[in-house]
């Protein structure tokens, strides 16, 4: 897979090196941006809230 | 041979991708998730502080102060807290509702709870790992420490009386009168929940509070209040 990525990307060893770099970051900002806030909230560690959702009412949504 | 060689690098490059994309979630989760929310945090809190005037600020005179706060709308800040316990530059915003969203922005309030020193339990919940972590250090506090919360019209200070460790469903703690669900309450209650133990939401640390007294925003916060107390490590 990485091999094959390597022999796709065009140029000289820098060009290469460099597409790749540019390419681990462009990964890591879809990571940070959008992916992994996205799927945080089906974590099982990120819970701090107590809830059964019978004695109190859900949560108020419109303004009165 | 020759696939069966290819099928185990193949196999070994997933691996190794997989393993990176959770090390990039953890470093996301457990470091990134603290500056962008801290970051966030800083401005609610400037933002709230000119909303509220400067200390001493006459405010027009309400008939009533929390009718005002019971109609603060779903994911809006509306009160700061400060805990000297933590440090005297430690204020987090204070939201409506206890939402996954509201919780990365800061303190988040239980709909349907009291508010700031009304009679009845003012529960909220807070991050004790990642996204500012305003709780972090919740197990330090000790019975007898000042909170004070601030809102548009009063300083509400309370004083640390007891903590709890619960399951996630013990609704009791947020009780009109703490642990005691259906009793009419007659004092005016704080209640903090977070995560226990730490990088695990498998039970929940509470620390209950009383209030000592309500300030007029007009007459400013006595700073003995935001003082340190002793054998405060950090």
């Amino acid at each position: 897979m990485y091999g094959a990525l390597w022999r796709l990307m065009p140029g000289p060893w820098p060009v290469k090196l460099l597409l790749s770099l540019v390419l681990v970051i462009l990964v890591v900002v879809v990571c940070f941006l959008w992916l992994f806030p996205a799927i945080a909230p089906y974590m099982p560690f990120n819970g701090n809230s107590v809830q059964s959702g019978l004695p109190f009412p859900g949560p108020v949504t419109s303004v009165i | 041979m020759k696939w069966l060689r290819w099928g185990v690098r193949a196999l070994g490059e997933v691996l190794i991708t997989v393993s990176l994309f959770l090390f990039l979630f953890l470093a996301w989760q457990l470091w990134w998730t603290d500056v962008t929310a801290t970051r966030a945090q800083a401005v609610t809190i400037h933002t709230l502080e000119k909303g509220f005037g400067p200390a001493g600020t006459p405010q027009p005179r309400v008939a009533d102060p929390q009718a005002i706060l019971t109609k603060v709308p779903f994911g809006q800040a509306f009160a700061i807290m400060r805990i000297p316990r933590f440090g005297t530059d430690y204020a987090i915003p204070v939201l409506q509702g206890t939402d996954s969203e509201n919780l990365t922005q800061g303190i988040a309030h239980y709909s349907g709870t009291a508010f700031p020193g009304q009679v009845g339990n003012f529960a909220v919940a807070g991050h004790r790992t990642t996204y500012g972590k305003p709780f972090a250090n919740i197990d330090l506090l000790q019975s007898g420490d000042t909170i004070v919360v601030e809102t548009k019209t009063n300083y509400v200070v309370y004083t640390v009386d007891s903590h709890v460790i619960v399951t996630p469903d013990q609704v009791a703690v947020i009780a009109p009168v703490p642990l005691h669900p259906g009793v009419q309450p007659k004092q005016a209650w704080l209640t903090m929940t977070s995560c226990h133990p730490r990088f695990s939401a498998t039970q929940r640390y509470v620390v209950f509070a009383k209030l000592v007294r309500s300030i007029p925003r007009a007459r400013g916060l006595p700073a003995s209040y935001m003082a340190v107390p002793a054998g405060t490590v950090g």
